[in-house]
């Protein structure tokens, strides 16, 4: 009887794999154009109707125009730079030929950075900032998930940190860092070690949150086995409570990749550190005409690089999970 | 393991054990007074009525839960904690579902067997998913296989452990009752063979009959202890067709019947059942307001 029932469904589930749904597919790809097609016409709508000091409020045509802009800007800029180099090898070319002893200088092209090198800082420190804190938070969310006492004593300080505004941060570690980071040749910039810190700072909380609540919630069942098999700590973390809270973990990185990027941006405009939310401050107090438009592509490029960054982890944690049915969102 | 000289010696002994579980009310005796003598290679059934303490019996017995009066002493030695000397069977299998079958039981031997070479590891491995049948699904992830199936894979990685005592807790419950035979045959053959200890707790009675040596009876709790122990004098090999028929199954049968539902009645009349059902909901209902 079983037997009986289960053959068509199964033939059922193989044609429907072989043959999609032409209908469910052209709805799945349609809907999110119809939506930002209307999202389009209510905004330039809207643009038309908006006057602010610094001219009217920039609509999708003005954006777009704007994003050429700063891609032709970000090439002349290379195009720049690779004159400058090619000028100084030929100058340290030509003085090494009159004097052989002479060791040439190189210097480094000092243009501004343009929007696309703004965008890469920000990633860069975003990813450094994460990682950092998630070196820090799983192991510790681990040790807290095991141990009931270490979670109770780390609790209050979880509790009392994870409410505040990294910005609030921002100052005491600004002085923090040029106090203690001095070097005669730093391999990395101060303002970058501040914005990568204030990340870390806010990007630790949900990672080790979450982690905590995995290990904590593993099946009592596995954790007999394990006692029963006499595992020790370091197999029964790898064998049991790793794979099983896998979900978990990834639940508290991408919370935590996400505010990550979100306090980037408002760390450097408030401390002028390079990056996106830099170009956002700077064009703000340009003040042309075209400066609302190209802050318009900026948050456009932060909302876009953040819906990346999460669906990157997705396609992490897919490779990472062992349960691959799961339904990863 | 098939030296028979031991067996008249007492194995495992459980003397004077009882547990008191903390609860917001105070104390909750869970178990009093449990004794108990096993032979080597002796299959022993637990029965007894939902809740009556069955499962904590073998978790003391496994050496998961401590008892506290009494203790159980395997081979002259105290257990005081968890060891593969005493696999487990789980109800629900747990199996680690990121592993295949393969990798279950290897974990086992591995842990166990420290001393092994690969190639003997692999072949142990091999050899016990042959004995529960599974050798054709060892690359499978549980996920991927049947509940029987599971079960058969639980039963393979308990015994890749050369268990002294195999513990199960109700290895059957959850299969349908084709299954369930096949994998009481199994368990028979299995046991014929290897002569393993065994302690099994079922809800079966069928169950109990056909694949124990002893059937311990448990009373009901709070406070359970072991009403009656039944011998189970039937040849071995059983066959389950054969013994439908017996006067002497069926006697035992209606023994173990008798002791559950006259001695140990636990059954309310469904009358009974929804006042107590109305009641309760009355309960709730003033917490509410
Ligand atoms: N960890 C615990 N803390 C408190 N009480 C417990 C605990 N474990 C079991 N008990 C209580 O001990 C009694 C016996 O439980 P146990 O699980 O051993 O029953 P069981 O015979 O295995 O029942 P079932 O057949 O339903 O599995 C129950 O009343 C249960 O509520
Ligand atoms: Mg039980």
């Amino acid at each position: 009887m079983i037997k009986q029932n289960a053959i068509p469904t199964i033939i059922h589930q193989v044609k429907g794999f072989q043959w999609p749904n032409i209908g469910q597919l052209l709805g799945a790809a349609a809907l999110p154009i119809v939506g930002i097609v209307v999202f389009l016409g209510l905004w330039s709508l809207m643009a038309k109707n908006i006057d602010t000091s610094l001219g009217q409020f920039p609509g999708p045509a003005a954006v777009w125009e704007q994003t050429t802009t700063l891609v032709d800007e970000h090439n002349a800029q290379m195009d720049k730079a690779d004159k400058f180099y090619e000028r100084q090898e030929i100058r340290n070319a030509a003085r090494v030929a009159k004097d052989p002893s002479y060791q040439p200088k190189i210097r480094a092209f000092t243009g501004a950075p343009t929007f696309f090198q703004q965008i890469w800082t920000s990633l860069y420190t975003v990813m450094v900032g994460f990682i950092v804190a998630s070196l820090i938070a799983i192991p510790l969310g681990i040790v807290c998930g095991l141990s009931k006492n270490a979670y109770t004593a780390i609790n209050p300080l979880i509790q009392l940190f994870k409410p505040v505004s990294p910005l609030a941060w921002l100052p005491l570690v600004t002085m923090v860092v040029s106090a203690v980071y001095v070097s005669s040749d730093p391999m990395f910039s101060k303002s970058f070690i501040t914005s990568a810190v204030t990340v870390a700072l806010c990007c630790l909380w949900p990672t080790l949150i979450n982690t905590a609540v995995g290990v904590s919630s593993i099946d009592k069942d596995l954790l007999n086995v394990s006692k029963v098999l006499r595992l020790n700590a370091l197999s029964h973390v790898t064998t049991i409570v790793l794979p099983s809270s896998i979900p978990a973990i990834f639940t508290g990185l991408r919370l935590s990749l996400g505010i990550g990027w979100m306090v980037l941006i408002a760390a450097e405009m408030l401390a002028q550190n390079p990056g996106l939310g830099k170009f956002v401050w700077d064009e703000f107090q340009n003040g042309s005409s075209e400066s609302l438009a190209r802050i318009m592509v900026a948050v456009l490029t932060i909302g876009l690089i953040g819906f990346i960054l999460d669906r990157v982890m997705l396609v992490i944690q897919r490779k990472v999970s062992w349960d691959k049915n799961a339904v990863l969102r | 393991m098939k030296d028979n000289q031991m067996k008249n010696t007492p194995h495992l002994e459980l003397t004077q054990v009882g547990i008191d579980f903390p609860t917001p009310k105070g104390p909750f005796t869970a178990l009093q007074n449990v004794n108990l003598k096993i032979k080597k290679g002796e299959f022993i059934s637990l029965i007894g009525h939902s809740g009556c303490g069955k499962s904590t019996v073998l978790n003391i017995v496994a050496g998961l839960y401590q008892a506290t009066t009494g203790g159980v002493i395997l081979d002259s030695k105290e257990v005081n904690e968890p060891g593969p000397e005493r696999a487990v069977v789980f109800q629900n299998h747990s199996l680690l579902p990121w592993l295949s079958a393969y990798k279950n039981v290897e974990l086992a031997v591995k842990q166990t067997q420290k001393g092994r070479s690969k190639k003997e590891i692999k072949e142990w491995v091999e050899h016990n998913l042959e004995l529960v049948h599974m050798s054709h699904a060892a690359d499978k992830l549980p996920a991927e296989i049947s509940g029987g199936m599971k079960q058969r894979v639980g039963i393979a990685r308990a015994l890749a452990m050369e268990p002294k005592v195999l513990l199960m807790d109700e290895p059957f419950g959850a299969l349908d009752a084709l299954t369930r035979a096949h994998l009481q045959d199994s368990v028979m053959e299995i046991h014929a063979e290897l002569g393993n200890t065994v302690i099994m707790i079922t809800h079966d009675v069928d169950e109990a009959v056909l694949l124990s040596d002893r059937i311990v009876m448990m009373t009901n709790g709070p406070e359970a202890t072991i009403g009656e122990i039944l011998p189970i004098e039937l040849e071995r090999p059983r066959n389950r067709i054969a013994l439908a028929d017996d006067p002497k199954y069926n006697h035992y049968r209606s023994e173990v019947l008798k002791f559950l539902y006259e001695k140990q009645r636990k059954v309310e009349s469904v009358s009974e059942h929804k006042a107590k059902k109305v009641q309760d909901k009355n309960t709730k209902e003033t917490d509410v307001a």
